[in-house]
């Protein structure tokens, strides 16, 4: 059957306003630039949001007018006029495409390397879906299977309208708007996020994936994500995608919080692979992010698991304070940087429980010009009798104009923890490399491979789907990069 | 927080208002080089004054805490007649000696010749009677990052040690400078010295810092280390100063192809010490190795500050730095490894590992790796941990008891610095320091020719057979 006259009858469908409809006022949905007690109201009241928080939002935006921006990373960040930022647009469609052959071929060759299905690759290249298969089937399914174990998964602004307490009781209790200037900005003035609740016992059956919130598109620049587990619960979630984001939002401030009660497991991951500027360094993300776990009851366990490929500027540590007594702290973390690209991070693991124990490994690689940096705190407090840490960072460094950076930073406070730390800086194997160029893989496959290998301690920590995609991720992200 | 500053300022004015009201002598003999340097260096400290605990490289330092706001400036023609009696943990070896007494040259001939060229003395002596060789090397070596602590120095020196050894010489017998803290009255001393190595020159030196009085003094001590192309350099510090002197104690080196540079700094005592070395190596196949080791307990903090900037390829470095803490002490360890960009086939190792033992006492340790270069051997490790307890249950079973084993594990740790040590003499007596030290027997008033603690023949009774 010939289908192409069907799917553009779809798409022009689906394309169209709503003419007959009570859906108004889309025209006024957006606040004009810049920033101030006006616009933080505004956008509270244009979010129908309650009295407590807008207090929020007003509170961090006074403290946020006391700090100025930092600029202790290892990067090139310039002075952003946030001034010239508009701060909340509605979820506007975009100018969506009629069909896959509108889209840039570059785009499509990558999708096709990571292996992402047609109407995936329509999905996320703003080409209007098929409406046979459009998700909200899948998601209706998904939603049952959670409401039956009583968790709650839903957009931050859904979950202030309908489970305000829950909301209220947990926001910016990990994450404090006085935390650091991104933190207090995001706290006046964010747009929209994700909220998980995981009640008490329950093992959630599913990997959560903001892929399945369908509103999750255009959560816009200040996403705000919490996660909460109860005593004994257990999810796995992964944000982010590993397919190119062509976004035009140049300043990405989310915040990520996390809680694990007595018992509790939160698996985080996450792939991120913002629009890296182009190859002489012009444009791209600037993704500065506060994401950070709290294992507040005794035997709780958080593990952060990234991958990061894109963004100019990537500056973020996501961290656990280890609070309850045996808690278990993560980090598991692959950065890539090319080109121009720059990245600071790292993570935090702050022992203040008895036997905490924490683990670190990072793996960055950097070629083209750029500059990649781990930068980690491990600190045990005098409290935190018996803590244990292992950290490993390598570097790998492809070509001679980047850099990679290792700046741990170890503090002990007692006599009974052990801390251990080691890192260390190299090229790639030129035997590894002969080896495979002998048995006739082209430099380019070759090169992926290590790289792959070299990665394998933290790929394999992520959930299973996001692992083969990242996997070609790396190769990708890489390609150009020796010659 | 705010009382520190506070303080701070107050130091600063007062180095100020000493200089103001000194400056006819401190610049007395200043060949224009120095005077330049002098000069920039008081705009700089007037500008900036001395560093505080939100700067990277001075968090968690305590030495800034020093600053109390007491001090006296010594005054510039004080005369230290004799030294009182002096026993050197280190005397009867066979060395050249240089005495300085709170910062200023003590002896007869204040500039000591010797026939293959070697000049030994004064700095000050030395910027009169050599000021063509003296200007071609001093302020040579200074650090692009500066701070309070460098400029002070640089603004107000006035005396300290000078060693130069000329080309193709090796100085025959190690040089040992003892520096001795005596003064009642909360001295603040800027002590300035330089030492020059010409090409395929070899030397040795030993540089001692002690005091005798309970005093809190402070001592501001900046080295300048140049190393010719092929030339030697063995530096061991030993650092036993009592509890309420503070020690600033920089070293900085620039290094010329093939030129060797060993380090070794061993800590026993002192109320807060702060070691800064600052590494160059400038010309390819120079190689660095820096050594440290610190063993303090009561209230005694540390601070060991090490940047080591590989600017051309082909060049090595390596750095191990270990601690024992004990009581309430507290050790800072900040290593930075710079590879340039284009500083290929670099090959630099950074490591710094520490025991605690006991709940209160505290290490921050920062070792980091900053490179540019992909054709590279760098690796950094940190550790901090406690004695192994396998090793102690092992020795225990074997009958040795439970403080010998203790003494026997910490000895060993702290042996794998003291055995760099190239000097056999000295080294015997390190390990012999150590053994007391571990066992708290050596304290800083050891060093009074009184003696008020008997000596002892200190040995490990361990029964070999029955190991």
């Amino acid at each position: 059957m010939d289908t192409a006259p069907q799917n553009n009858i779809i798409n022009e469908v689906t394309n169209k306003e709503y003419e007959y409809g009570f859906v108004t006022d889309i025209e006024t949905d957006f606040v004009p630039k810049g920033l101030n007690e006006d616009i933080v109201r505004l956008i509270s009241r244009k979010k129908e949001e309650p009295e407590w928080l807008l207090d929020f939002r007003l509170k961090a935006f006074r403290h946020w007018l006391t700090l100025k921006q930092p600029n202790w990373g290892h990067l090139h960040l310039p002075q952003i006029d946030y001034q010239d930022i508009i701060y909340y647009a509605a979820p506007k469609k975009r100018s969506e495409k009629q069909s896959l052959d509108e889209v840039d071929p570059e785009l499509l060759a990558t999708f096709d390397k990571l292996g992402i299905s047609l109407d995936e690759q329509k999905r996320l290249s703003g080409v209007a879906v098929d409406a046979v298969m459009d998700s909200t089937s899948v998601k209706t399914t998904f939603q049952d299977t959670l409401s039956k174990h009583g968790i709650i998964f839903m957009s931050f602004s859904e979950a202030v309208k309908n489970h305000p307490d829950l909301v209220r009781k947990h926001l910016g209790t990990v994450v404090p708007y006085t935390d650091n200037f991104f933190a207090a900005l995001n706290s006046a003035v964010f747009s929209d996020g994700s909220f998980c609740y995981i009640p008490k016992g329950v093992r959630c059956p599913l990997e959560l994936s903001t892929y399945f919130r369908i509103n999750a598109a255009n959560t816009g620049q200040f996403e705000r994500t919490l996660i909460v587990a109860e005593e004994g619960a257990y999810v796995s979630y992964m944000e982010g995608c590993t397919a190119p984001q062509r976004d035009e939002n140049q300043l990405h401030a989310a915040i990520v919080e996390i809680i694990a009660e007595t018992d509790a497991e939160v698996k985080y991951s996450t792939v991120q692979n913002w629009y890296p500027g182009d190859k002489n360094g012009k444009g791209g993300v600037y993704n500065l992010v506060t994401k950070r776990g709290l294992c507040r009851g005794d035997r709780s366990k958080i593990s952060w698991t990234q991958v990061e490929t894109g963004s100019a500027i990537t500056w973020k540590y996501p961290g656990c304070i280890l609070k309850g007594d045996h808690s278990v702290g993560e980090f598991y973390s692959v950065a890539v940087t090319n080109n121009y690209q720059e990245a600071d991070t790292g993570t935090k693991m702050i022992h203040l429980g008895k036997n905490t124990r924490s683990t670190i490994i990072s793996k960055g690689i950097s070629s083209g010009h750029s500059q990649n940096s781990y930068r980690g705190l491990v600190r045990v407090a005098p409290n935190a009798i018996n803590a244990r840490n292992y950290s490993q960072c390598d570097s790998l460094l492809l070509g001679d104009q980047c850099g990679a950076h290792t700046w741990p930073y170890v503090q002990c406070g007692n006599e009974s923890s052990i801390l251990e730390h080691e890192a260390t800086t190299s090229k790639i194997s030129e035997d590894q490399l002969f080896y495979c160029q002998q048995r006739g893989i082209p430099t380019e496959k070759a090169i992926g491979l290590i790289v792959n290998g070299y990665a394998k301690d933290v790929l394999n920590k992520l959930p299973m789907e996001f692992a083969v995609e990242a996997q070609k991720l790396l190769s990708i992200t890489l390609e150009g990069s020796v010659g | 927080m705010k009382d520190n500053d506070n303080n701070s300022g107050i130091v600063q004015q007062q180095l100020l208002d000493f200089y103001k009201s000194n400056e006819a002598a401190i610049c007395a003999d200043d060949t224009p080089k120095v005077r330049v340097l002098r000069n920039n260096a008081l705009q700089r400290f007037q500008d900036f004054g001395f560093p505080n605990a939100k700067m990277e490289n001075w968090r968690n330092s305590k030495i800034i805490n020093a600053l109390h706001g007491n001090f006296r400036m010594p005054a510039l023609d004080e005369k230290h007649s004799e030294a009182k009696p002096f026993s050197c943990e280190l005397c009867d070896m066979d060395t050249e000696i240089i005495m300085l007494v709170n910062g200023v040259f003590s002896g007869e001939t204040s500039l000591k010749k010797y026939d293959n060229g070697m000049v030994i003395g004064s700095t000050r002596t030395a910027m009169k009677a050599r000021p063509d060789l003296f200007d071609r090397y001093f302020g040579t070596t200074m650090p692009a990052e500066t701070n309070g602590f460098y400029d002070v120095n640089t603004a107000l020196w006035h005396d300290g040690y000078f060693v130069y050894v000329p080309k193709n010489v090796a100085a025959e017998r190690p040089v040992q400078v003892i520096k001795l803290i005596d003064n009642e009255s909360n001295p603040f001393v800027q002590t300035r010295n330089l030492i020059i190595l010409e090409d395929n020159a070899s030397l040795q030196l030993i540089d001692c810092d002690d005091s005798f009085n309970q005093q809190s003094s402070l001592i501001n001590a900046f080295t300048e280390i140049v190393i010719g192309d092929n030339a030697s350099l063995d530096k061991y510090k030993l650092q036993n100063i009592n509890d309420n002197t503070s020690l600033l104690n920089s070293n900085s080196i620039r290094q010329f192809g093939n030129s060797r540079f060993r380090s070794n700094t061993i800590s026993f005592n002192g109320g807060m010490i702060r070691n800064n070395i600052h590494v160059a190596l400038d010309a390819e196949g120079a190689e660095a190795q820096v050594y440290g080791l610190y063993l303090m307990d009561k209230h005694q903090h540390i601070d060991n500050y090490l940047k080591v900037n590989h600017k051309v390829p082909n060049c090595t470095s390596f750095e191990k730095f270990k601690g024992i803490l004990d009581d309430e002490a507290s050790a800072v360890f900040n290593g930075h490894v710079y590879v340039a960009p284009g500083a290929q086939k670099t090959n630099a190792q950074q490591n710094n590992s520490n025991i605690i033992l006991t709940p209160k006492a505290k290490i921050d340790a920062k070792p980091f790796l900053e490179i540019y270069a992909d054709d590279v051997k760098c690796a950094h490790g940190t550790s901090t941990g406690q004695l192994d307890q396998e090793a102690m249950f092992y020795m225990q079973q074997r009958g040795i008891s439970k403080a010998n084993a203790r003494m026997l594990l910490m000895y060993a740790f702290a042996a794998e610095i003291s055995n760099h040590i190239a000097i056999p003499a000295m080294q015997e007596r390190i390990d012999d320091m150590i053994k007391r030290r571990l066992r708290g027997e050596l304290s800083s008033c050891d060093n009074c020719v009184l003696r008020c603690s008997h000596p002892k023949e200190y040995h490990f009774e361990i029964d070999e057979n029955k190991l």
